[in-house]
């Protein structure tokens, strides 16, 4: 995408920092202008981790560092981090400046590496992509220049249940911590060990040392963080299995987890097959016990629900919940709208996905970064029917122009607080229902 | 001599302009010495994120409620001003905006084919484009590290696109890497405005008084009515209209001397509005001065006297019943200058020690060239000298030590981040962010019964001192705060 954007819903590739904070007792280092960082931090808001935000080392780049390069700076910065901030891993993330100057980056971490610090470098120059990518490219940085280093005491697919999984991208996915659990909960009760690798249910840098181990990997999602698991499957000859969109309730999590069980069988794991059936009969009984009690209101709460909805979110969401909402809760999805700058090669697959949801019915879909136009397109839309709209910060102004309801569900949001909430699984169904409906009663006083 | 320069496109840096610096330790009184003689800036061996000039620049034009702003760079470089939209609606109620319209913000989104071929072309495509989703009375244009390096010429393409659309079309200078002092940011929006929107004026009015401020609370209207007078707030939630015209004002007041400093010199120098110099009323003593300031000016002495004896009568009583409430307690502040050198007075006049300040940056002179709009100068003879005074560049790591070795009472500051680290070592810890909050007589009440409220509740932070995440070294804590400043022991 070339033009200009309007309420942009993702950042630069610099974002992926937070990829870096994610990653338990993990510190970003920045080669970049005064300022990336904070940007990062207020685009994403309570996003400070364990040493992000004004916590992150920086060069900082002035006139100086743009006229004769800045690899002296970074040295003396990185030199000093160890002494100033107690970590176990270090990323140097570059911004434009760093970019165009052209700094050998990767020239200087391998000296400190060579010493036998836990160091790696990655190029995040804004303009080179966006931080869905950069994602990918952090992760892939940490695999080459970290995990590598711990290959033989961590034989490729020594472990038969273990798998990698890689699904939300940290902070870009509000609700990322708490998907990581469920998923995790979830694999678990099949029987499978699982590395999430980022947040509070991973284990740290030694989770990631062991990333080899893994049997086979998971990809839960509509296109980025491919380029992970093509990357192990080409290093640690890991095959994986991707579900191309978020399981929100319960159709899609069993769905997800069959497809896991079945792949995993095929793959040598040792899983026992009717304790994995019974634990998902568990979670659905448990599940469909509150939607039964639940329908009654939806079926006749007579001061009006909405009937209908709009989301702007990234594919894996726009997909997932519109899934969810249509077959398990009841609210038509009308116009959709992904807003994260899907690379053309997967639009087809995302629209496929999209039309699978139900073959009675068309549900129009936008792929517009420029989240400013999305919106005029729902402007100029009139369904009937009282409407939800699902989406960022941005979007409130516009529910409230439309008198809609409204739920803030992805970023960027100064209009919400999420700490642990998962949308994905199960839980992650009841609980969309949870916030939905919350909003709407919340407008009768 | 002035530095105001409105015939270049770009503004000058604060470096160069007033000869600021970000790195200083030692005691206030020091400073405002150095001050008069020339500071020599120092450099770190160690540093953490700062702060762009651009989120400066940003605040200041995407309150301005009928324009649109471009960032012209990576899609990166706007991503933190959704915060000012919030901002611009949260805050509306304060100003009597009613109806808060969507801000309108843009990115060129540069990739890295413009950063080969230049990103000209697609800056004139994206304001004409702006302006047809807009309609707006203005077009700002911020420019960034990338678009900067890679030499597009952003002030040919926004003059053209202006002659085309006949709307002012106003480049704004604000790469990162130009000033390490960010506030430079301010001057930037400002020179723009200066240069492109104000036009001169057609008549001197005597009811309208320029208050160059953020978007807090609407307190001047009712002093200013004293005098028969209005605020016209520039920039947040003013007009393209009331910015175009804020050349026919008696006077012009600043709420902090660091934020309006160019724009008040401008308006003097290039279009005949005076500028009370006198530092902002913070401080019984400095209010005073303020207010017979601005009566001087206005013509109005005794307007100025009967509304300093009628709020001191009122006031005077209850700030000497808190002071004995606060007696015997400190405090260590953080923030920007000069906000933070008007905190200073303010715990001055509630008697509150103030055993350290870790001051963002300091400008040793103003614009306007007056040692008058000194605010620390101010502070320290109204109330003494401040020891531990760290120019800090908002270095977080810096201020966990110092606040680990001082330990104050409480911690007050006014950006944000800075109290977690108070909170983390189980220091009462208080941010206000509404600059009017601790203006005026009433304000230096305002301000202190918060802090008392602040020291009773301390639960949650003595809690949070227990299990605290701390990621700095041991041997980082038991270093000199200055450590790896020039002149440090690691530097």
């Amino acid at each position: 995408m070339s033009g200009i954007i309007e309420q942009e819903r993702y950042t630069c590739a610099i974002g992926a920092l937070q990829s870096v904070v994610a990653i338990p007792k993990a510190v970003p280092i920045l080669h970049s202008g005064p300022g990336c960082g904070n940007m990062i931090q207020g685009f994403f808001e309570r996003s400070t981790g364990y040493a992000g935000g004004s916590t992150s080392p920086c060069t900082n780049f002035s006139e100086q560092e743009v006229v004769f390069g800045g690899i002296p700076r970074l040295k003396e910065i990185i030199a000093n981090t160890y002494k100033v901030l107690d970590t176990e891993l270090q990323v140097v993330l570059t911004g434009c400046t760093a970019g165009i100057v052209g700094d050998d980056v990767e020239a200087l971490v391998e000296e400190f590496r060579e010493q036998g610090k836990p160091i790696v470098a990655v190029e995040t120059a804004g303009f080179k992509c966006n931080n869905f990518e950069a994602h990918s490219l952090v992760v892939n940085a940490i695999i080459d220049q970290y995990v590598g280093l711990f290959e033989e005491e961590n034989p490729e697919r020594s472990e038969k249940n273990t798998v990698n999984l890689f699904a939300s991208v940290p902070y870009q996915d509000p609700f990322w911590k708490g998907n990581l659990g469920e998923y995790k909960r979830l694999l678990e009760g099949i029987g499978l060990k699982v590395h999430v690798l980022f947040g509070p249910k991973s284990g740290g840098v030694a989770e990631w040392q062991q990333i080899p181990r893994a049997n086979f990997n998971i990809l839960v999602s509509p296109w980025y963080g491919k380029p992970i698991a093509e990357h192990l499957e080409e290093r640690y000859g890991q095959p994986y299995i991707h579900f191309p969109h978020i399981p929100i309730g319960a159709n899609e999590t069993e769905r997800f987890l069959q497809q896991v069980l079945a792949f995993a069988v095929d793959q040598g794991a040792r899983i026992d097959l009717s304790a994995a059936e019974s634990f998902i009969g568990r979670e659905h009984h448990a599940y469909y016990e509150e939607i039964d009690n639940l329908a009654t209101f939806l079926l006749e709460f007579r001061y009006g629900l909405p009937n209908h909805v709009h989301i702007l979110h990234d594919a894996g969401y726009v997909v997932g919940l519109s899934k969810f909402l249509l077959h398990e809760v009841g609210i038509v999805p009308k116009e959709q709208f992904v807003v994260d700058n899907t690379p053309a090669a997967f639009k087809a697959q995302i629209e496929a996905e999209l039309k699978s949801t139900s073959d009675k019915r068309d549900i129009p879909l936008y792929f517009e970064p420029d989240a400013g136009k999305a919106q005029d397109v729902i402007r100029s839309l009139g369904h009937h029917g009282r409407g939800l709209i699902i989406g960022s910060g941005w979007d409130k102004e516009l529910a409230r122009e439309k008198d809609y309801d409204f739920l803030s569900a992805s970023v960027p949001t100064p209009y919400r607080l999420v700490l642990t909430t998962n949308y994905a699984g199960f839980s992650g169904g009841l609980r969309v229902i949870e916030d939905i409906y919350d909003a709407v009663l919340a407008t009768y006083r | 001599m002035s530095q105001i320069n409105l015939q270049i496109p770009e503004v000058s840096i604060r470096e160069a302009r007033l000869g600021s610096i970000t790195g200083f330790q030692g005691c206030a009184e020091e400073l405002v010495k150095g001050s008069r003689c020339g500071l020599k800036d120092k450099n770190r061996s160690f540093s953490q994120c700062l702060g762009c000039s651009i989120s400066q620049a940003a605040c200041k034009v995407i309150l301005v409620q009928d324009a649109v702003v471009i960032s012209h760079g990576p899609v990166g470089c706007s991503s933190c001003f959704h915060e000012f939209a919030f901002t611009y609606r949260v805050n509306s109620p304060l100003r009597g905006v009613e109806n808060p319209t969507q801000r309108k913000i843009f990115s060129t989104n540069l990739q890295e084919t413009d950063t080969v071929y230049g990103g000209g072309q697609k800056l004139a495509a994206g304001i004409r484009e702006a302006y047809e989703r807009s309609g707006s009375n203005a077009i700002f244009v911020l420019t960034t590290c990338a678009a900067g390096i890679i030499g597009d010429d952003v002030e040919s393409v926004c003059n053209e696109a202006e002659e085309e659309l006949g709307v002012p079309v106003v480049a704004i200078f604000c790469e990162g890497f130009r000033s390490k002092v960010w506030t430079t940011g301010f001057d930037a929006s400002y020179h723009g405005i200066a240069r492109k929107l104000v036009k001169p004026a057609r008549e001197r009015r005597t009811d309208v008084i320029n208050v160059i401020n953020f978007w807090g609370s609407d307190i001047f209207s009712e002093w200013f009515a004293a005098f028969d007078a209005k605020p016209n707030y520039i920039t947040p939630y003013s007009t393209v209209e009331s910015l175009t015209w804020s050349s026919e004002a008696a006077a012009t007041v600043q709420v902090c001397p660091t934020l309006g400093s160019y724009l008040g010199a401008a308006l003097e120098q290039e279009f005949g509005v005076p500028e009370i110099k006198t530092a902002p009323p913070y401080g019984v003593a400095q209010t005073d001065r303020w207010f017979r300031a601005l009566g001087k000016m206005l013509h109005k002495e005794k307007e100025a006297e009967d509304l300093i004896a009628a709020q001191k009568a009122k006031y005077l009583p209850q700030i000497a019943s808190l002071r004995e409430k606060l007696k015997g307690k400190t405090a260590y502040v953080t923030g920007g200058a000069a906000h933070g050198h008007a905190l200073l007075s303010i715990l001055g006049e509630l008697g509150i020690k103030a055993k350290g300040a870790g001051i963002f940056h300091h400008d040793p002179i103003y614009d306007n060239g007056s040692e008058e709009s000194d605010q620390l100068a101010q502070s320290v003879k109204d109330y003494g000298d401040v020891p531990n005074f760290n120019v800090c560049n908002k270095q977080e790591f810096e201020l966990v030590n110092a606040l680990n070795r001082l330990r104050p009472d409480v911690l007050l500051a006014r950006h944000g981040g800075m109290t977690l680290w108070g909170a983390k070592l189980g220091i009462p810890s208080l941010l206000i962010g509404d600059e009017h909050y601790s203006m005026g007589y009433e304000g230096i009440l305002r301000y202190g019964e918060r802090i008392l409220e602040t020291l009773e509740n301390d639960e949650f932070v003595k809690n949070l001192e227990k299990h605290a995440v701390n990621p700095y070294t041991k041997w980082w804590l038991e270093q000199a705060p200055y450590t790896f400043l020039d002149g440090g022991a690691c530097k």
